[in-house]
């Protein structure tokens, strides 16, 4: 059998419903296996830690060719909406948590959660925007240095 | 597909040590289970295991780390220092159930 993987580092650059539970699927899947995770949070990957963003994800309904919508109808006003409260509902039905606990559930699994200090100045925010499951504000030779000896995840 | 004996009982296990059958399981083989995967068992240990082994029975699928904290009343924090390296996956083999296939 291969060497198991004992670190990772995942980074997490979108802010879409499914742009983000990769990310954390893969951080708390890796802590169900032992392995050291990192979750680092840049650009709008940073919703899914601000406290007053992260329970109103949305799933991309224009732009999104797998969802087999055609743009116009993509676009119309609350399609959005339902779409992400269908895909809510199917993910909890599958016992996985919303944003806000998962986030928690990783934290408390021993994941480290990172924001990326560009987009944290880019967008002008503070450590009292986020979650308080966030480690710290990290730039991005901070995160090298953490993710050393581990691989990494650009999600 | 091997066989172990346990408490003093032969059952069927698979590659990776899970019974095949969680109704071969008695509580009598927790301990040596436990051992295996370095851990003692405590009162908060027995806890989760029992829940686990009930959840299973009336549910029919081996519980989430979630549904272990929201029904079981253990928090996440807990299960990871009481089965440290992976609480799904160690406290279902403890506990006599199989390997969990979800993804959470």
């Amino acid at each position: 059998m291969a060497e198991q993987i004992k670190k990772v580092s995942i980074i997490i650059s979108h802010g879409s419903l499914e742009g983000v539970y990769p990310g954390l699927i893969m951080g708390n899947g890796a802590r169900m296996e032992g392995i050291e995770a990192n979750l680092f949070f840049t650009f709008f990957g940073l919703e899914a830690i601000i406290q007053k963003k992260m329970n109103h994800l949305k799933v991309a309904t224009v732009g999104n060719p797998a969802m087999h919508m055609a743009t116009w109808i993509g676009g119309i006003p609350g399609m959005a909406a339902m779409a992400t409260g269908m895909m809510k509902k199917k993910i909890e039905a599958l016992d996985i948590p919303p944003v806000g606990e998962f986030i928690e559930m990783v934290h408390d699994a021993g994941a480290k959660l990172y924001a990326c200090k560009a987009s944290v100045d880019m967008f002008g925010l503070t450590m009292a925007d986020f979650c308080p499951q966030v480690e710290s504000i990290i730039n991005v030779g901070k995160f090298y240095e953490i993710a050393a000896g581990g691989q990494i995840i650009f999600t | 597909m091997a066989t172990k004996t346990l408490a003093g009982r032969t059952v069927e296990v698979d590659e990776e040590g899970f019974l095949v059958s969680p109704a071969d399981w008695t509580e009598t083989m927790a301990p040596d289970l436990a051992k295996e995967e370095g851990v003692e068992l405590t009162d908060m240990h027995w806890k989760v295991i029992r829940f686990m082994r009930e959840d299973f029975s009336s549910k029919g699928q081996i519980p989430t780390i979630r549904r272990i904290t929201h029904a079981g009343g253990v928090t996440t924090k807990e299960l990871y220092s009481l089965f440290p390296g992976g609480p799904a996956k160690k406290a279902a083999r403890i506990a006599g159930l199989g390997k969990p296939q979800g993804c959470v």
